[in-house]
């Protein structure tokens, strides 16, 4: 077949024309093949990884990973590999550190491949996608109970400088599980995070016991911008050959998209191409869908990759390009709250622009309860009710509402200090429904509308709600 | 076969040189591969070529053969319940030679070639066709029947009518001259078919959605468009349409959208059961799906591919509805092979004809007579979901597709972080056929249709006026009559406008049902008002039970409630009548 195609010159060339950003112009190249990978020795013998990204005759233009620092045009010397990316993939990368082209860098033992994967991968026919709808228990009551997540799903989380996502998805991971209890294979892939926020994770892996079942993939602030662009793909590219190959169930964390967004405006604007929004390129939805897109189920395979990638928002911005475009690829997303935050309230998930789109496959009788919907809406209608209220409030002071407002009001409180706030906590479903019918149990019974009556007139008891109400006064 | 060989390689755009005698759109392969592309450019003797698949490993020198033909897409028994990518590609071959990724430089036969259908012929020897006339038929599904029409162009007397079973590739009628008319036929996916004349639309496309239905109905051979930011529903309420519309047959092209809703699409439908004929909904729906991972220029194709399997059916006289998810992804498609093309930007990047090229493609939707001496009417409806960024509905494929489009449907974020759904602002969208299509209504639903929706609709407005009053003093400084107003509109938010998508009762709701509904709202807000005139005590009258029934109409089967909807407008006036009575 076609995909794993090898070429046969590995042509040296010291005809370099111009340096200019990250980009090399070589001429009187031929046989180059496009998106080729390259190395790249300078006069003092360091060598760095390149790849070409537009050929034109005989002139290449080579993207160079990693700095253009003394690289010079008469003696930089220039050798095709003849293949484009790959990525050496191994059960046995569980367990090991790599740098963000994919080669380890914890001193360990080299590690054999099993196989050489092109890291751009191939697009899962829809046809052969598997349905995703099998129900994943994370311990926090606002995903498991208002946005689940499930296995093959892409939900990313949005953060915002000096918000919570890294913990979030620390938790996540060490409380994730599928019904029967399998573990997941996680592949964390780090683009252009701190120093302090990689050991972060490292650390919070290792508490939890969690480190001989993560492939690390670390491409930190400093290092080059340019491989960041590549972090992803191989990290995805070993996530799809475990799945697939090995059958596990793989979680993905790619953190954080927003660098990634960065450093692909930064090679697009060195490429002098025409800017879309605010810089980015216009094929910004296209590069981030084939990062995005490699999440799935295949029909017959046991395995599964679900990512959930960590996003800052600039400037706590919905609708900035890279928070859009992702919400837009992927299925649903869960976002966090500064205000929240303040109060002091982990995690800070401010639920009502949160969204699961997979959450009905997963969800009902058979899979979780026949009342999960239900209750989830309800609990929405409510809290939604109470945050607008607040605003009123705000103008017209509490006493000009009516009694019903000012049960939706001590809800909205109640709900954020009992059910969004859980700490460290490890819920399980179980527990995440009852809580939510206790919460609902504050309200009338009439004003129920969400859920059918058969499960109100099982679930509902005021008394259980009785804490809340307490509390409050 | 023209060859040339490949002189620049720049993301999914090639320039090949010596192609002399090329034509622009002319499907080429290109390298020693075999990538699918097609002409989008020519420069002397350079062709530069849009090419369908990854060119990663293309390399200069290789060599690139222009077929001299555009983009065929083939028409034939078969198509339906089929799953194309963006070139009519079959994704089931592929992935069953393939394997589960999708490959590069393959190609499959759109139609199968090893199933027989029974041909009935419908001419005789000696009869003389033309353009568009049916030939024959042949029992596609249970509930299509699929017409072999004379292909536009041709015509002639008959000479040879075959019967029995036949193969899409086989001849079924000859003319006299040599024209042959077998069980398929192709056309470039880039021209319209031809139709006799264009009509009106009079005729509404039931949607089954409520306020689609009530506030703003579209007609059959109308186009309408969704937009909203992300989460706000588009998909959702795509999917819907295409589930519950009342459509012969269902186009849905995933235009660079999510490779899990094609697969929920494909695992819900073939066990959903249309309503109206009893078989399952798979069997009158062709999906393109040109997920957003795989390549960009065949989603730019994929809108072509579908308006064409869309006009082929119309021909034959069936109405068609078209879901085009999302129209957006199709003209960023553009924006980047523009790009690619080092054209000079339009707004925000977009090609400058980014207006035209849209405007060409809804004016091949509408409703018309056929070709054909039978005259027989067909339609295309469509509906195009724009996915504006960050919800911002200035941008220029929202902008472009309003000045296009008969009905604009706006998705509300707003109301969808509320969870109500579906998320259609009825303080933003608006259609132009109501008129068109209210004699209809008034009708087969009910005299007072259109005033009752009128009135509703005021209400709605007025809502929003008062709530802004309701932000400077309160809600208890409103007089009793707005408090009634608000109370009914409240009613009208929550127990009619929502509508849960994947209810089993709920999903899809008949004309009768939603008037009925409608009127047992507008009927309790007469009664309310009438009951404040009495002096009843608002409180007395807004805390009565039979609100509570209200809010589970909903539940009440499409089939039941004729019958318990109406009397349900009987209790509501004798129950608040009677209040006061006392």
């Amino acid at each position: 077949m076609s995909i794993g195609k090898t070429f046969l010159a590995t042509t040296e060339y010291r005809t370099v024309g111009e340096v200019a950003g990250p980009l090399l112009f070589v001429s009187k190249v031929k046989g180059a093949a496009y998106n080729e990978m390259v190395e790249i020795r300078s006069s003092d013998g360091s060598v760095r990884y390149g790849q070409v990204i537009e050929l034109h005759g005989e002139m290449a233009v080579v993207q160079v990973f990693g700095p253009t620092a003394g690289l010079d045009v008469d003696k930089t010397n220039v050798r095709f590999r003849g293949e484009v990316a790959k990525m050496d993939c191994s059960a046995n990368l569980l367990g090991r550190i790599l740098n963000g082209m994919g080669q380890p860098i914890d001193g360990g033992p080299e590690v054999f491949p099993e196989e050489e994967r092109e890291i751009n991968g191939s697009p899962i026919n829809p046809w052969s996608r598997e349905e995703p709808r099998d129900f994943i228990q994370t311990g926090v009551s606002a995903i498991d109970g208002l946005n689940t997540l499930v296995r093959g799903q892409k939900l990313p989380i949005f953060s915002g400088a000096g918000l919570p996502g890294n913990e979030l998805a620390a938790q996540i991971v060490k409380n994730a599980k599928i019904v029967g209890g399998e573990e997941f294979a996680i592949i964390f892939a780090a683009m252009g995070i701190t120093r302090r926020e990689a050991s972060f994770f490292q650390d919070s892996f290792a508490r939890s016991g969690a480190l001989e079942r993560v492939v690390f993939f670390l491409n930190l602030a400093d290092d080059p911008t340019v491989e960041r662009l590549q972090t992803p793909r191989c990290a995805l590219t070993v996530a799809e050959f475990l799945a697939f190959q090995h059958d596990m169930q793989v979680l993905v964390i790619l953190t954080d998209m927003t660098n990634y967004c960065e450093a692909l405006r930064e090679i697009s604007t060195a490429r002098e191409e025409v800017p879309g929004r605010r810089g980015y390129p216009g094929y910004m939805y296209t590069d981030l869908a084939s990062i995005y897109e490699r999440a799935g189920r295949i029909k017959g395979k046991p395995g599964s990759v679900t990512q959930v990638p960590i996003l800052a928002m600039p400037d706590d911005d919905i609708t900035h390009p890279i928070p859009d475009l992702t919400g837009y690829i992927t299925e649903g997303q869960i976002v966090l709250s500064r205000q929240l935050h303040r109060r002091g309230i982990f995690p800070c998930i401010d639920v009502l622009p949160c969204l699961s789109r997979l959450m009905n496959l997963g969800i009902g009788e058979g899979r979780t309860r026949g009342d999960h919907r239900g209750v989830a809406d309800q609990l929405y209608a409510y809290y939604a009710e109470g945050v607008d209220l607040r605003r009123l409030v705000a103008i017209v002071g509490e006493e000009a509402l009516t009694e019903n407002d000012r049960m939706a009001l001590k809800f909205a409180d109640a709900f954020e200090q009992n059910y969004l706030d859980q700490k460290d906590e490890n819920r399980d479903l179980e527990q995440t429904l009852q809580l939510g019918w206790n919460l609902i149990s504050m309200m009338p019974k009439d004003s129920i509308k969400r859920i059918k009556m058969e499960y109100v007139d099982k679930n509902y008891n005021p008394d259980k709600a009785q804490e809340f109400t307490a509390s409050e006064s | 076969m023209i060859e040339g060989t490949i002189a620049k390689v720049s993301g999914p755009v090639v320039n090949a040189e010596g192609m002399a005698g090329a034509k622009m759109y002319d499907i080429t392969r290109v390298g020693d591969l075999g990538l699918i592309g097609e002409v989008v450019r020519l420069d002397g003797e350079t062709a530069i070529v849009q090419v369908y698949e990854d060119t990663s490993g293309l390399q200069v020198g290789e060599r690139v053969e222009c077929t001299e033909e555009p983009l065929l897409i083939e028409l034939g028994p078969g198509l339906l319940s089929s799953i194309y990518d963006g070139i009519q590609r079959r994704l089931v071959d592929i992935a069953d030679e393939y394997g589960d990724f999708v490959v590069r430089g393959v190609t499959t036969q759109p139609l199968r070639r090893d199933r027989l259908w029974k041909f009935e012929a419908m001419v005789e020897r000696g009869d003389e066709v033309g353009p568009g006339d049916v030939v024959g038929e042949v029992q596609e599904t249970v509930h299509i029947t699929h017409r072999i029409m004379v292909p536009p162009g041709m015509s002639g007397r008959v000479s040879e009518v075959k019967e029995g079973e036949f193969n899409v590739d086989q001849v079924v009628v000859r003319l006299e001259g040599g024209g042959e008319i077998k069980l398929h036929q192709t056309w470039p996916a880039r021209v319209p078919r031809p139709v006799k004349e264009k009509l009106n639309p009079t005729v509404p496309f039931i949607t089954g959605t409520r306020i689609l239905d009530t506030f703003f109905p579209i007609a059959q051979g109308g186009y309408s468009i969704i937009p909203g930011g992300f989460g706000t529903g588009k998909t959702v309420t795509e999917t819907t349409l295409a589930k519950w519309a009342d459509a012969d047959i269902v186009i849905y092209i995933g235009c660079g959208e999510r490779g899990n809703e094609i697969t929920e699409v494909l695992a819900e439908f073939p066990s959903l059961i249309d309503p109206k004929t009893g078989v399952p909904l798979m069997q009158r729906t062709i999906l393109v799906a040109n997920t957003s991972n795989m390549p960009v220029a065949a989603r730019e194709a994929s809108i072509y591919t579908g308006i064409t399997l869309a006009e082929y059916y119309r021909d034959m006289g069936y109405n068609v509805a078209l879901m085009a998810d999302s129209t957006s992804r199709w003209g960023e498609a553009l924006r980047e092979v523009s790009g690619r093309l080092e054209e000079m930007p339009g707004e925000e990047g977009y090609p400058a004809y980014l207006a035209t090229r849209l405007a060409d493609f809804y004016e091949r939707c509408g409703r018309a007579t056929c070709l054909g001496s039978d005259e027989r009417p067909g339609s295309i409806t469509a509906i195009g979901a724009v996915s504006p960024p960050g919800g911002d509905f200035s941008e220029p494929m929202t902008q472009n597709s309003l000045r296009i489009t008969g009905a604009f449907w706006a998705l509300d974020t707003s109301l969808a972080y509320r969870r109500h759904f579906p998320a259609i602002s009825w303080i933003k969208s608006y259609t132009l056929y109501l008129d068109q299509i209210e004699q209809w209504y008034l009708k087969n639903v009910s005299e007072d249709w259109r005033a009752l929706r009128d009135k509703a609709m005021g209400l709605l407005q007025k809502e929003v006026e008062l709530q802004e009053i309701v932000q400077l003093v309160g809600p208890d400084a409103l007089p009793d009559f707005a408090k009634a107003v608000l109370e009914t509109t409240r009613m009208l938010r929550e127990d009619y406008l929502q509508q849960f998508a994947f209810s089993d009762t709920d999903a899809f709701c008949s004309l009768r049902k939603g008037y009925l509904m409608l009127k047992v709202i507008l009927t309790y807000y007469d009664c309310l008002e009438e009951a404040l005139v009495q002096g009843v005590a608002l409180r007395q009258a807004t805390e009565h039970p039979i609100k509570n029934e209200i809010a589970r109409m909903k539940e009440i089967s499409s089939e039941e409630a004729e019958e318990r909807i109406s009397d349900l407008v009987e209790r509501v006036q004798s129950e608040l009548r009677s209040l006061s009575e006392w």
